[in-house]
C-alpha cells in the first residue's frame, strides 16, 4: 500500500500499538482477524492522509460514486496492453491510484482476498467491493495505456 | 436497455461488466464479445492487469528487529520504559 519497506514497518508498529490500546474495545461482533485488518487499514489511510497523498477515506472509497470516467472504451479498438505488462510500470500506476481504489486492488488482485472477505474488512457490500475493484482496474488500464503511448512516441 | 445480449451496445455491456466479472463466470463467452473487438480488447486488458497484479506480492520480509521495536513501543506507550 505504501510502496516502501521502512514505511510499512513503521505502520506495522503503529498498527500493533493501536491494537494494544484498543484491544479492550473488541466485542467479538466480527472475527478478530477482520477487526485487526480494519484497524491496520485505518492506520495506513491515516498515514497517507497525513502525507497529503490523493486519498479517499475508507467510507468514501466504499460509497458508490458517479466517477465512471476511467476506461470507458467505445468506438474503434485502440491501443491494447497486448497481454503483458511491465512490472515497474504497473507498480507506478498502482502507486498513483487514489488510496481507496488502491486498497481494494491490493486486497483483491495482489493479496488474493475474496470480495466477501473484503466487504467484511471494510464494512461495505460485496457489490461495492466488486464495483470499486472494476473502477481501479479501469484506471490502471488508462494509466498503462498512457505510458505505452508515450513510449511509442519516443 | 437492450434485452437481447447480442444486440447490447458497448455502453450497456461495459456498464454491466463489473457485475459480470464478479460472478466468476467466463465473461469471454458473452454474446456481445462475439462481435465487438473493442469490448473484447477491454476485457483482455482487465484480465492482463489482474494477472500481472499477482507479481506485485511483496517479497521483502520485515527486518528481524521489528518485533523488538514493537515491544519497546508498547512498553513506552504504557510508561514502563522511558522514551530515549
Amino acid at each position: 500500500m505504501v510502496g516502501n519497506a521502512a514505511e510499512a514497518e513503521d505502520l506495522t508498529q503503529e498498527a500493533f500499538l493501536q491494537l494494544h490500546r484498543k484491544i479492550a474495545t473488541f466485542r467479538g461482533d466480527s472475527a478478530f482477524s477482520t477487526w485487526l485488518h480494519r484497524l491496520a487499514i485505518n492506520v495506513v489511510l491515516m498515514h497517507l492522509r497525513k502525507k497529503g497523498l490523493p486519498l479517499m477515506s475508507l467510507d468514501e472509497a466504499m460509497e458508490p460514486t458517479h466517477d465512471d470516467g476511467p476506461g470507458r472504451s467505445f468506438g474503434a479498438p485502440d491501443l491494447s496492453l497486448s497481454g503483458s505488462i511491465d512490472r515497474l510500470a504497473l507498480e507506478r500506476a498502482v502507486a498513483e491510484l487514489p488510496a481507496g481504489y488502491r486498497l481494494i486492488f491490493v486486497l483483491h488482485d495482489v493479496e488474493g482476498y475474496e470480495h466477501n472477505e473484503i466487504a467484511g474488512m471494510l464494512d461495505c457490500s460485496i457489490g461495492n467491493s466488486k464495483s470499486q475493484l472494476h473502477k481501479a482496474r479501469l484506471k490502471l488500464r488508462d494509466a498503462l495505456r498512457t505510458t505505452l503511448q508515450k513510449e511509442g512516441q519516443r | 436497455m437492450t434485452a437481447d445480449p447480442k444486440k447490447m451496445t458497448c455502453e450497456e455491456f461495459q456498464s454491466q461488466l463489473a457485475d459480470l466479472i464478479g460472478t466468476g463466470e467466463d465473461v469471454s463467452q458473452h454474446p456481445h464479445l462475439q462481435t465487438c473487438d473493442t469490448c473484447r480488447a477491454l476485457l483482455a486488458d482487465l484480465q492482463t492487469i489482474a494477472d500481472a497484479a499477482k507479481q506485485l506480492l511483496p517479497i521483502e520480509q520485515p527486518k528481524e528487529d521489528l518485533w523488538d521495536r514493537i515491544e519497546l513501543a508498547i512498553k513506552r506507550d504504557e510508561g514502563t520504559v522511558q522514551p530515549d
